[in-house]
């Protein structure tokens, strides 16, 4: 009888304390993880947030732009103002004697001194940042299953080009004139947002290849 | 004078770098959200449009409706002046034209501008390819606008056009109505992507519920604050005047201002203005037509105090920093009522013409043959005689630049520097 006892306690002994080392080998594992390499190169990877949570959020940086400075967001503006940087370096006196570029950098005007430069300059290093918190950096091509990588960055480059042209007719991308100015109530704003939708979705069918 | 938008950070420049970290910061905000959104990610940008994945949507209109109840609150409480909020001015075929390009460019190239650039940081080939594309776009339209500049500057141009001007309701209700269209399209989204995604329902968060209750009694709550009437908004504002011999600026309220005489500039000062080269001046005669009919300065325009109200969204929509504002009546009462609606509109740099057109006539006018002194004594009535309605064809209402070259007056026109909107929306 005492016998079977201190078997028992000694199996609850043993199992207890094996239990404690793999818990002690687990710590271990876990806080070799966590040398300066793996912390800055290879970050586990995590899921993109709810969408209702993410659009909360990105209303609450909108709304702060509005609130603090009264200019919304924007990226085309900023992405203008580089290439007309460009174009002032190599032919000033074309840009001096068109009058759309005129008003961005004519004479010894400086198409960076502008706030939606910082703003472009800003989501480039957050976007950074959070894809290297979250795991997410990573050289790759993000493309439909159907067609090859070239294909896939042909058709980026010529999508870009025609939302390149677009938002500048437009005077304002998806950032500057649909999230911003479709929070203030501009008329323009609604009327291009829903024109995006439009002619993304007329096209969609007949791209369906690159996608689906 | 209110609080929001802060004065400080309304006009970027290099003399101002602290504009220069704000506008970074909210644009580091802006990146890691589009990120953390999954919009790095064409994939997931181009599902929207076949209907499996409606992240797009969802996040869109979330953001929108959220930025849009707060800053309407706000508005309704008084710590937002909207009028110093910049509303995209509305350009309505170049951007209904613009969008329906921009969308073909969407479902090709899988990004719009702002996620292809979070895309590109975050490794993605696909981004580095369409952001060279867009460079190559805004390239190409900035050498090609100059073949159909008149319609890209004049098509369906409307100004500072907003939705409350166009349903003509008041801004609660808008805000309501848009809350309960987008309420219906994410409904309508989860739907779809029931059917088209797979997705399961039950698996959402039960929080959304609840999120968006809250969000619509927001808006509710928009309509039930209102908005702050122009007397509300004229008893706020608050004038910064730089007086003679000092650098400080002295804090005055309108009326403070007004008492001061610090907001009528004499007949000699405006004569100058129209020369000078670094103002837009707006002469706005606020008298009857009659009055005007009979005799006005050169370049002034009629709009009589009724009808002030219907043309101030243009005079903030078209304003520039350097632009200013001259009111103007027989004497100064009309004028001066005005002014007052002027200044609660925030409608920047807006001045009196002191005396009105009467002493602007004693100023220039004493030697203009035909116009009489008349007996009259009453307020805000012409005290001369005009031997016919010549409109702006009398000597005196464009005096001779070279005759009044050495003209002396006190200056009190003083630029405020509110905004350029130049640089609006998405430049």
């Amino acid at each position: 009888m005492m016998r079977q006892i201190r078997l028992i306690i000694s199996e609850l002994i043993f199992s207890v304390s094996q239990r404690k080392r793999e818990k002690m080998s687990v710590a271990t594992e876990s806080q070799k993880k966590f040398d300066l390499k793996t912390f800055f190169l290879n970050r586990s990877k995590k899921d993109y947030v709810h969408p209702y949570l993410g659009g909360f959020l990105l209303g609450l940086v909108l709304f702060a732009a509005f609130f603090f400075t009264g200019n919304g967001l924007g990226a085309s503006g900023g992405l203008n103002r580089f290439i007309v940087l460009v174009e002032d370096a190599i032919a000033p006196h074309h840009v001096d004697t068109t009058p759309y570029l005129l008003k961005m950098a004519g004479g010894d005007k400086n198409p960076l001194d502008d706030w939606v430069v910082m703003v472009v300059l800003g989501s480039l290093v957050g976007g950074f940042a959070s894809g290297w918190w979250n795991g997410r950096l990573k050289f790759e091509t993000n493309k439909g299953p159907n067609i090859s990588n070239r294909t896939r960055w042909a058709t980026a480059l010529i999508g870009g080009l025609i939302m390149g042209y677009g938002a500048r007719m437009a005077r304002g991308c998806t950032s500057g004139l649909a999230l911003s100015g479709g929070a203030v109530l501009s008329v323009g704003a609604w009327a291009f947002m829903f024109s995006v939708f439009a002619g993304a979705y007329a096209v969609a069918y007949f791209v369906r290849k690159l996608w689906l | 004078m209110y609080p929001f938008p802060l004065t400080a950070f309304t006009v970027t420049s290099v003399d101002n770098p602290w504009t220069y970290v704000v506008f970074l910061v909210i644009g580091f905000f802006f990146g890691l959200v589009l990120e953390i959104s999954g919009f790095g990610n064409s994939k997931k940008l181009a599902a929207q449009f076949y209907f499996s994945d409606l992240t797009v949507l969802k996040v869109m209109f979330g953001a929108i409706v959220t930025a849009m109840v707060l800053l309407f609150t706000g508005i309704g409480l008084g710590l937002v002046d909207y009028n110093l909020v910049y509303v995209n001015t509305t350009y309505l075929w170049p951007m209904i034209v613009g969008g329906l390009i921009m969308g073909v460019g969407f479902i090709i190239g899988g990004f719009c501008p702002g996620t292809s650039l979070v895309s590109m940081t975050t490794g993605k080939i696909d981004g580095f390819f369409f952001v060279g594309g867009v460079l190559g776009g805004i390239f190409l339209f900035g050498e090609t606008e100059r073949f159909y500049d008149q319609w890209w500057n004049v098509a369906g141009y409307m100004g500072r056009f907003t939705l409350m001007d166009w349903l003509n309701l008041p801004n609660g209700v808008v805000v309501t109505i848009i809350v309960a269209m987008a309420l219906f399209m994410f409904w309508g989204s989860e739907q779809l992507e029931r059917i088209f995604g797979k997705r399961d329902l039950a698996k959402e968060p039960k929080l959304r519920v609840a999120g968006a209750a809250a969000l619509f009694a927001m808006a509710v709550l928009t309509i039930i604050i209102g908005v702050p009437s122009q007397d509300q908004k004229y008893s706020r504002v608050i004038i910064n005047r730089t007086l003679a011999g000092t650098e400080v600026k002295t804090p005055y309220s309108a009326d403070a201002a007004l008492a001061a005489r610090e907001m009528q500039i004499s007949p000699a000062e405006l004569f100058k203005t129209i020369y000078d080269q670094k103002t837009i001046l707006h002469m706005i005669d606020v008298r009857s037509e009659a009055d005007y009919n009979l005799y006005h300065i050169r370049g002034a325009i009629n709009i009589p105090v009724s009808q002030l109200n219907s043309h101030i969204k243009s005079f903030l929509a078209e304003a520039k920093p350097n632009a200013v504002y001259v009111v103007m009546s027989n004497d100064e009462t009309a004028a001066t009522t005005a002014w007052k609606m002027l200044v609660a509109e925030s409608v920047p740099n807006s001045y009196i013409l002191d005396g009105g057109i009467n002493n602007w006539i004693a100023a220039f006018g004493k030697d203009d043959p035909g116009i009489k002194p008349a007996s009259t004594t009453a307020d805000d009535q012409l005290r001369y005689i005009f031997p016919a309605a010549l409109g702006d064809r009398y000597q005196s209402c464009d005096p001779s630049p070279i005759e009044y070259e050495a003209i002396e007056f006190t200056p009190k026109i003083q630029l405020q520097m509110k905004r350029d909107k130049s640089g609006g929306g998405c430049g």
